[in-house]
């Protein structure tokens, strides 16, 4: 029988709460820059010129076709130097964190424009017709009529594929960045008590995780009876 | 700082002399493939008992349904691996942790735990595809069902099952393909599959670029079989009159 | 070269560009680098005991890391920048490579062996370290040397020599051993500790650090003939002599001087952070050897 010792856990809390800001951090960075590009994905999609909805698939698709994992890794290895290249950074400059960002947030944008597209689909094509027959161009009838209805309907869904990507963060720990998980792992394998330290960071994503789908779903229940109405 | 590209490392012999590197990544990609694919039958029919529960009229059996789902979607995968890899045995009793650990050759106990671990963390998903393809269904096809002296389990298997499963195909394909991708996961344990392949290919060779290019390169031809036959699976089971239909 | 692919040629021709500063006959390119933007970027490891990992005050500290600090002086003193900023970035065994080629750290000491094909890539310093691959096993374990490991699971880390070296001796002698390459120290030691396997195979130091980490260390033992030694260095880039010469004459003088011993009783033989373990590893033959003369010779 496994002997538990938990005792490398108070001491280390400072240090998990600083990982635990990076997670946050990322995943809030993630999910705003991943669904403001995956909206102007998801628009290029379903648009009537060709070479444009043809480009945003296969970004979509080849973003969906690759482990997340192997996503951070190219970025951890390229990005720094395009980002140095253009920018001009002193090579000292820490673009890490900015790599893990830029890679989250490009590969979260695919899902998020999957999730947008068929929002916009459910709203009725009638509207985009009878918008344009009160004089609207297609972008206004788009940002005035169609959008706002679009992310209503989706805002649940936007909800739960942001508890997926905070879950997701914990697979920065290939950029060496101290993300929850990864500072949880870092402190097991420092004091010899990986098992201890996992199960308290598994513990942890579950009770937020939880809550934070508990929270969708109530939001959820109050939109269907709003609509209902 | 320049890089000293070297596409003909793939050809070399690794250095125990047995084979190539190549050879390691495909033997890495069977990995892949094989796990993958045991963990997808596994967590569809795990997926789908937990789904068809989590409809059925009966509070402690839907509840139970709906535990099974929240635990195994607010937990990262990483964790439920470890877990299953490291903890699971340590805890089990009457010796079968023991059992587990000295009676089965170490590369079977990894295959074994991220093969359960894949399979638990999809079937959580795919039990929530099944139990809104059953919401889909009009409500009036299980009274009918009943109403034709089906008894309910009778009813789920000829009337209501049969429907949902050709509604959720799309949604299951994606599900599908997300298994491959997450078991790039499982090379934290020291399964050695495609992404761990590649890493020890760069670890032997200090040759990281191409390691890479090569391993995703591997995902994408996975991917782009995977969707291909999905394409079939989808348009042989469409549902005519249903989105998406004919 | 002949398939490379479009966006690998955007990466060179990046690297290229970064890379383009104009060489200055007599001085180093990154030395060059460091005076003009007053700041030494340090890779260091997260928790590589006890050479470089993050004390409970999450700084870092360990055996490489003083070396390295002894390097970062005599840049100073060299620059005659006494307020040159250093900066330090943890890095990992996959990435440590990639990033000191595209320049995000200057130097890297941690527990990195010197061997031919890191050579290719980048450039090494004066030996820091040196090891032998041996075996950690229960004290009650009956096992004394390699032979004994004959059908046993066998654990080590994967990308280690002494995965290479192991699974080698299981083809030559054919000894049946099962051989579990974990991903990191950590959880090698995890699958010894469960019982997974009945040894782990890994650089003595190492081991002494794995066991110092034990819910009971003295349950423990290092024991086994060395099957291969192997030199730590600090990795440097490539085709930079003059900084190389450098850091080489920092750590001779540390070496030769004594000073390098007195670090190597502090985080070798006596209570280190974070919670006080004695790691009792004396010094070996070969490390009284490298300290009375410097060298920069790997051992494959």
């Amino acid at each position: 029988m496994y002997e538990f010792d938990w005792s490398s856990i108070p001491g280390a809390l400072p240090f998990l709460w600083e990982g635990m800001k990076v997670s946050l951090e990322i995943t809030a960075c993630a999910v705003l820059f991943g669904i403001a590009w995956g909206t102007l994905l998801a628009m290029a999609r379903l648009s009537s010129i060709k070479p444009l909805a043809w480009l945003a698939a296969s970004y979509v698709n080849l973003f969906r076709a690759i482990p997340l994992v192997m996503v951070l890794l190219w970025f951890f290895l390229i990005v720094p130097q395009v980002l140095r290249g253009v920018f001009k950074l002193d090579a000292g400059t820490d673009v890490r964190l900015a790599s893990a960002l830029v890679g989250f947030a490009l590969f979260e944008a695919a899902y998020y424009s999957e999730i947008i597209r068929a929002g916009i689909q459910s709203v009725p094509k009638g509207q985009i017709s009878a918008a344009s027959a009160l004089g609207m161009s297609y972008a206004q009838a788009m940002r005035l009529v169609v959008l706002p209805q679009a992310f209503r309907n989706m805002v649940p869904l936007l909800l739960t594929q942001a508890i997926v990507l905070f879950q997701d963060t914990s697979l920065v720990y290939v950029s060496a960045l101290a993300d929850f998980f990864g500072a949880a792992y870092k402190v097991g394998d420092r004091d010899g008590r990986l098992v201890e330290l996992l199960l308290f960071a598994g513990a942890v994503y579950f009770v937020i995780c939880f809550a934070a789908s508990q929270a969708v779903r109530r939001y959820q229940k109050k939109l269907n009876a709003h609509v209902a109405h | 700082m320049g890089y000293q590209w070297n596409w003909s490392i793939f050809g070399s012999t690794v250095p125990t002399g047995e084979t190539t590197y190549l050879a390691w990544l495909l033997s890495g990609l069977q990995v892949t493939v094989e796990l993958s694919l045991a963990a997808w039958l596994l967590a569809l029919a795990l997926g789908s008992l937990v789904g068809v529960l989590r409809t059925v009229p009966n509070k402690a059996l839907s509840g139970l349904a709906a535990a099974y789902v929240e635990i195994f979607r607010n937990t990262p995968l990483l964790v439920q691996l470890f877990s299953w890899y490291f903890v699971l045995p340590e805890i089990l009793p009457f010796g079968l942790g023991d059992a587990f650990k000295q009676q089965l050759a170490p590369l079977t106990q990894q295959f074994l735990a991220a093969m359960l671990c894949l399979a638990f963390f999809t079937s959580a998903r795919v039990a929530e595809q099944v139990r809104a393809g059953i919401g889909a269904l009009p409500r009036g096809q299980k009274a009918a069902g009943l109403a034709l002296g089906f008894t309910l389990p009778q009813t789920y298997r000829h009337v209501l099952l049969p429907m949902a499963f050709r509604l959720i195909v799309p949604p299951l394909t994606s599900e599908f393909l997300n298994i491959f991708k997450n078991s790039a996961v499982c090379s934290t344990i020291g399964l050695l599959e495609l992404a761990a392949q590649g890493r020890q290919l760069v670890d032997y060779t200090a040759q990281p670029y191409e390691s890479f290019i090569a391993v995703t390169l591997f995902y994408l031809l996975i991917n782009v079989i995977v969707m291909a036959l999905m394409r079939i699976v989808e348009a042989r089971t469409r549902v005519p009159g249903y989105l998406g239909g004919k | 070269m002949s398939c490379t692919p479009k966006f690998a040629l955007v990466a060179l021709a990046l690297t290229a560009g970064l890379t383009a500063l104009p060489a200055a006959a007599q001085e180093s390119p990154t030395l060059k680098k460091i005076k003009e933007s007053g700041t030494i970027s340090l890779g260091h490891r997260e928790s590589s005991i006890p050479f470089s990992y993050y004390d409970d005050k999450q700084q870092v500290v360990g055996y490489s890391q003083e070396l390295m600090l002894k390097v970062v002086d005599a840049v100073k003193a060299n620059l005659k920048l006494p307020a040159l900023q250093v900066k330090l970035t943890p890095v990992t065994s996959q990435n440590r490579i990639p990033l000191i080629q595209n320049g995000t750290i200057d130097i890297e000491c941690g527990s990195t062996t010197h061997n031919a094909e890191r050579a290719r890539q980048v450039a090494f310093s004066d030996t820091l370290f040196i090891i032998g691959t041996r075996l950690l096993t229960k004290k009650d374990s009956g096992i004394k040397d390699f032979p004994e490991l004959a059908g046993k699971n066998v654990v080590t880390t994967a990308g280690t020599t002494s995965e290479r070296l192991i699974r080698k001796m299981n083809e030559d002698k054919k000894l049946g051993m099962n051989i579990i390459s974990a991903k990191d120290h950590g959880e090698a030691f995890l699958t010894l500790e469960t019982g997974r396997a009945v040894a782990f195979m890994m650089d003595d130091a190492l081991l002494y650090g794995e066991m110092a980490k034990a819910k009971r260390p003295a349950d423990w033992v290092v024991t086994g003939t060395p099957q291969s030694f192997e030199a730590y260095g600090c990795m440097l880039r490539k085709d930079d002599p003059g900084f190389k010469k450098l850091v080489d004459a920092a750590l001779a003088k540390a070496m030769t001087s004594g000073e390098a011993e007195a670090i190597y009783k502090k985080w070798f033989t006596q209570p280190i952070p974070p919670k006080g373990l004695n790691l009792n590893f004396p010094l070996s033959d070969a490390m009284i050897k490298l300290y009375k003369a410097p060298n920069d010779k790997p051992f494959d």
